[in-house]
């Protein structure tokens, strides 16, 4: 039952990939400084999210998701403010996990643990907000489409105000980002945890 | 202190009137022995300086060589295909852009190791292996392949071969050990590791970089280099014609080539002359002059035979034409010694050149035949790799091949 769930995995992460190419050569080829005004001009897709991303508020630089087969993942990066107002993020979305929940760390009874923040993550204006283990993240609640090391997956941010965004992050084998989720705060398993 | 220059920091007193006092310096000079050591605080300069990572040429060739070095070469896992080669050097490529700059990885694990990047570069090759796993036998250059057997060499599996090499250098040996350790968390997902060749040279400071170098045989090694950026150099180096996607890219040939240290002892300073063609302390040719005059092959001395031996590793290496010369960019290994004190040294060989088998192989073949450091010299492992060129910003090493 493994071997062929796996298999027809590989077989998924193939056709993905090709799909994610297409889509996400436009945000640059290394998915390392994916700024939206970096937009590359280069293909024929590209006219209609470049001149979305005139008006985006947000910049994603060094934007990375651990690898991950299957389960739960996490993105880490920094996200710029480059406007004068404070901008809120208020949902996450991915095309490897249908759910993707805004999360903090947290000190639970002495014990390190994971939770959906309350509010999202706001961005100060003109300021940046680090998304790191240990810390704030984007946590890959069910990722379907396996994260391999290189893959570049792409993340959509939306704000407070509904606008959104697009970024991809690089695949990096990585072994932290392992906190606990807290019981109760999610319907998940609580000893699952992979972010 | 950005206008003191490295001669007057070695004199000892600039230190002092920059402000910082300079204890660990001057009990290097045998001075003041019992004044407390004081830690130097100023800023160095070696540490945060920086080599281009992008452009024409991979960078880790031209560059002054850097006083230490790492040479890993991988086997790539089976299923690795061109698709996934293509991942794995966005993916280093991205760790070496950064890293060479004095920035973390992504996924920097120890990012304050980044810091001090101490003019680190990473040079990418391809070994034979890669080519047949991405389907692209075809356009892999015919000599770049094991090199055919000489009857000199003793070579070890351990040493030999590899799919896919990464040449590490910076003037830290720190930095050189936390790029290592990112590099290879990122290829284990595609590869393993075949061989892993540490390396040395004097440390940075110790020496000009036009200086030539001594190897652990106490050799001038490096003489006849072609100078980088010199027409020889670039005639020499860069892949001008043949297949398009190695265009500004090179070949590297690797030998681990022990140093037989207890049989070379023995032999006396006229004996070791005669072998090298030079003389040990100028490294100035028998013939005569200084060390970088023209060797006279044909001087004779009053007995009529050549002042340099015919059979001495100078004249055996020797080429006429610049495009048929090699460029050298070695290291030196000592590893610990046997239980029986026995050394355990040698030299990291790395040449640099357009085509092996034009430039590399007969030189190899001509000393293989007859050099009298034969006798002190044994080659223990061996590897051959295409270099791609180098790539913009948004690029990535091996694109002009894999992409």
């Amino acid at each position: 039952m493994t071997v062929t769930k796996a298999a027809r995995g590989n077989q998924r992460r193939v056709c993905a990939y090709g799909v994610l190419v297409a889509a996400v050569l436009l945000l640059g080829a290394c998915g390392g400084d994916t700024e939206p005004q970096a937009a590359g001009a280069s293909t024929p897709a590209s006219p209609a999210p470049a001149s979305a991303a005139a008006r985006q508020p947000l910049a994603a630089k060094d934007m990375w998701v651990k690898t991950a087969a299957s389960g739960m993942s996490a993105a880490y990066g920094t996200l710029l403010n480059t406007t004068g107002a404070d901008v809120t993020v208020v949902k996450a979305t991915s095309t490897v996990s249908p759910t993707v929940e805004l999360h903090e760390v947290a000190t639970v009874d002495g014990k390190m643990v994971m939770r959906p923040k309350d509010g999202g993550f706001t961005i100060p204006a003109g300021g940046s907000h680090e998304l790191k283990p240990g810390g704030d993240h984007l946590m890959l609640m069910d990722v379907r489409t396996p994260v391999t090391a290189g893959t570049e997956v792409t993340i959509t941010l939306t704000f407070a105000d509904g606008a959104t965004m697009e970024f991809a992050a690089l695949g990096k084998d990585f072994a932290g980002g392992n906190e606990s989720y807290e019981p109760g705060t999610h319907g998940m398993s609580p000893s699952a945890s992979a972010g | 202190m950005g206008r003191v220059s490295r001669r007057h920091l070695l004199a000892g007193g600039a230190l002092t009137a920059g402000g910082a006092v300079a204890g660990a310096a001057a009990a290097s000079l045998g001075r003041e022995r019992d004044a407390p050591v004081t830690a130097v605080t100023a800023p160095l300069a070696h540490g945060t300086r920086t080599v281009p990572f992008h452009g024409a040429h991979q960078a880790g060739i031209d560059t002054p060589a850097q006083a230490h070095a790492a040479f890993l070469a991988f086997d790539l896992s089976a299923r690795v295909d061109r698709a996934a080669l293509g991942r794995l050097m966005r993916l280093l490529t991205d760790d070496a852009a950064r890293l060479t700059q004095g920035r973390p990885a992504l996924a920097d694990t120890e990012p304050e190791l980044a810091a001090l990047p101490a003019r680190l570069t990473v040079t990418f090759g391809f070994g034979p292996g890669l080519f047949a796993a991405a389907g692209l036998d075809a356009r892999r250059p015919r000599s770049v392949a094991p090199l055919p057997a000489f009857a000199i060499d003793r070579l070890q599996e351990r040493w030999s071969g590899g799919d896919l090499l990464i040449q590490v250098c910076a003037d830290d040996p720190l930095t050189v050990t936390h790029t290592q350790r990112m590099l290879l968390k990122d290829t284990l997902a595609f590869a393993r590791p075949r061989w892993t060749q540490r390396g040395f040279r004097r440390g940075r400071g110790s020496q000009d970089d036009g200086v030539t170098q001594r190897n652990v045989m106490g050799q001038l090694d490096g003489t006849r280099n072609p100078r980088p950026g010199s027409p020889e150099f670039d005639g020499a180096v860069w892949v001008d014609s043949g297949p398009s996607w190695l265009r500004g890219g090179t070949t590297l040939v690797v030998r681990r080539i022990r140093a037989e240290m207890e049989t070379w002892d023995a032999v006396d300073t006229a004996g070791k002359e005669f072998a090298v063609g030079r003389r040990l302390d100028t490294g100035a040719p028998l013939s005569g002059g200084r060390e970088h005059d023209p060797p006279d092959y044909a001087a004779t001395n009053e007995l009529g035979l050549t002042v340099i031996p015919e059979t001495s590793h100078i004249a055996r290496a020797h080429v006429n034409d610049d495009r048929q010369r090699i460029f050298r960019r070695p290291y030196n290994y000592d590893e610990p010694p046997g239980p029986d004190g026995r050394p355990d040294m040698g030299l990291v060989f790395a040449a640099y050149q357009r085509d092996v088998g034009e430039q590399f192989l007969p030189i190899q073949r001509n000393l293989a035949e007859a050099d009298l450091m034969n006798d002190w010299i044994t080659p223990i492992g061996s590897a051959v790799f295409a270099v791609p060129p180098g790539c913009a910003e948004g690029g990535w090493i091996g694109e002009t091949l894999l992409g």
